[in-house]
């Protein structure tokens, strides 16, 4: 590399969102010292995402992938998509934690801005190209969730959830690096790209070393996206973890984990499908039955919804293991639809929060929709589509997935999934059964805002938008996403 | 040939490897056999950087420690990544320069903020 001449401001320009996102963090965190109310800092943070928005949607649509950095860093459509969901995520989750982090006496300015620290580690995971860089951001981006998850000092629930997700989430980093140091071992390079090359040209894609190496990494990137049988630490962290990182961390870790996993699988690891399909086509069946089984037997919502993403998590699995450049689509076309799902569901799950009333209970739901139509109505929507009920935008992003699969010939895959899915019917229409059939044992209060109003707003109305007139977000998969990695 | 490969070029480190190990090992046998030794109870218990050696292995000490610590780490990475800069400093240019003077001002920032937050203050 020539360092001395080959720098220019234009060579930088596809890491321009990443720069605008580290600049607004480090704003954000010498705001806090200056201004005491809080909403400010969030505001300003929205305002730094918007900005990076927008830098990603002028950098969206070039037909040749952007390179930066020796290659270690690319932008294309696949990054830029991955992008918008982990945009998508920051705003709704400022959103929907601004009155409750107060409720919660958790109300730092500090949080904002690890939000945002996180959100970048993402999106250097997205565009990494090397594997060095991908652990770099990953890193970036657990270390900020680790914190995050123990937002809630003074609770011993909190405390517990930081510590078991940064215990185990340090295991899971050492897996990976393990994976890089076999890989690097045997292939001389940690280019993804340079990978494959050195896979096809040394012609040791059958040697057992290689197929160490990339386990080791489909279980770190599994801890990442909860795969079962490495999902245990999900349903405690997202249990303590306060409700707005909950929803944070259950959507952009686990769409960060997936865009790495498809990127080291397709990029470097194509030639192995055969192998790697071998390990995930078990992991997914493993993952959609206990998420959708322990489900069964939550009472309490969160452990509820993190089983229920435990189990989703098995169903994008689907769209890797079809191999095609359809179904890598598809796997990210369902993760920008969980995540606004997702979000949607935890916002309801916050709203019952209030000052000594947990409301993270089953029987907290009870006579909802007398007291609360709207609520109801909404938290409804979003149970329907975690189901995947037409016409919510959950039902075109399972179609979208089992139609990939079954097209690449693992129809049983579909069959397995389709089952589950009707497992997962009970415990997401028991919620809905408790609103609108049982009777209210107490009144509940909402605690709502108008931030907090826009969030449900935007999740309810994208969700019947893209189940109603599913082309808008397929045409933006298809253009974003139009081969493989 | 596999197998027949002696990395001869790092002869002048197995030496150099073997020079320290005789100097250290050399330091404690001449000071054994040259010093006087009058032994006491005090004198022999482990050094622990002035804690007493024995004792309750878990009892708490102030967080104030890693505080200490972690703001340690931070001028230290910073001294580490400024070493091999200013040694290359003429082939690095003015990519190297404007690169440098962004890591330190994120580390002033780093530096403002732990200020700020009283991190300094040990009441």
């Amino acid at each position: 590399m020539d360092m001395s001449s080959g720098f220019s401001l234009l060579s930088i320009r596809p890491i321009v969102p990443e720069l605008t996102m580290i600049c607004t963090a480090l704003i954000l965190l010498l705001l806090d010292l200056i201004v005491k109310k809080k909403e400010v800092v969030a505001v300003v943070g929205i305002a730094g995402t918007l900005v990076a928005l927008y830098g990603t949607l002028r950098l969206y649509g070039f037909s040749e992938p952007l390179t930066v950095f020796s290659d270690m860093f690319v932008l294309d459509g696949y990054s830029n998509f991955f992008r918008l969901i982990f945009y998508l995520n920051v705003i709704l989750t400022i959103c929907i934690s601004l009155r409750y982090m107060v409720i919660e006496k958790a109300s730092f300015g500090e949080y904002y801005a690890l939000l945002i620290f996180a959100t970048t580690g993402m999106m250097i995971m997205a565009s990494a190209s090397d594997l060095i860089v991908l652990y770099l951001g990953l890193e970036l981006m657990a270390l900020s969730t680790y914190i995050l998850a123990g937002m809630m000092r003074k609770q011993p629930r909190s405390n517990e959830a930081a510590l078991k997700y940064f215990f185990l989430g340090a295991f899971s980093s050492a897996f990976f690096l393990y994976g890089i140091s076999l890989t690097y071992g045997l292939t001389g390079t940690t280019n993804l790209k340079d990978i494959a090359a050195s896979l096809q040209t040394l012609n040791i894609t059958g040697n057992p070393m290689v197929l160490l190496g990339l386990i080791f990494m489909i279980v770190a990137f599994g801890f990442k996206i909860a795969l079962a049988p490495f999902h245990m630490w999900a349903p405690d962290v997202y249990e303590g973890a306060p409700t707005s990182v909950t929803a944070f961390m259950s959507v952009g870790p686990k769409a960060a984990g997936f865009a790495v996993l498809g990127r080291v699988l397709f990029s470097a690891f194509g030639a192995m499908q055969i192998q790697w399909d071998s390990i995930l086509i078990p992991l997914a069946v493993i993952t959609m039955a206990t998420g959708s089984i322990i489900a069964l037997a939550q009472t309490n919502i969160k452990r509820m919804l993190a089983y229920s993403s435990i189990a989703h998590a098995g169903y994008m699995l689907l769209g890797i293991i079809a191999g095609t450049p359809g179904g890598l689509a598809s796997t990210a076309n369902y993760l920008m639809i969980y995540a606004i799902m997702n979000i949607g569901a935890f916002a309801v799950v916050i709203m019952l929060r209030r000052e000594g009333f947990q409301g993270e209970n089953l029987d907290d739901y009870m006579g909802l929709a007398k007291s609360h139509p709207v609520a109801s109505a909404l938290m409804l929507v979003f149970m329907f589509a975690l189901t995947g009920i037409p016409p919510t935008a959950g039902f075109i992003g399972k179609f979208y997935v089992f139609m990939e699969v079954i097209d690449a010939g693992y129809t049983y895959l579909a069959v397995i999934a389709v089952v589950f899915s009707v497992i997962s019917a009970f415990f997401y229409l028991r919620v809905v059964m408790y609103m609108y059939m049982r009777d209210p044992r107490e009144e509940v209060a909402l605690a709502t805002s108008p931030s907090m109003n826009f969030a449900l707003a935007v999740t309810a109305v994208m969700i019947l938008v893209i189940g109603v007139f599913p082309s808008v977000l397929l045409d933006l998969v298809k253009f974003s996403i139009p081969g493989l990695l | 040939m596999p197998g027949t490969y002696i990395p001869s070029d790092y002869l002048p480190v197995l030496i150099t490897f073997l020079l320290a190990a005789a100097i250290g090992m050399g330091a404690l046998v001449v000071g054994i056999l040259l010093r006087p030794r009058r032994p006491y109870a005090q004198k022999l218990t482990p050094y622990e950087s002035g804690n007493p050696p024995v004792g309750e292995p878990r009892y708490r000490f102030s967080v104030k420690f890693y505080i200490v610590a972690m703001l340690f780490v931070v001028f230290d990475v910073e001294a580490v990544f400024l070493y091999p800069w200013a040694v290359a400093y003429d082939k690095l240019g003015i990519f190297g320069f404007v690169e440098m003077m962004l890591f330190i001002f994120i580390l002033l920032i780093g530096y403002v903020y732990v200020w700020k937050k009283g991190a300094f203050e040990w009441e």
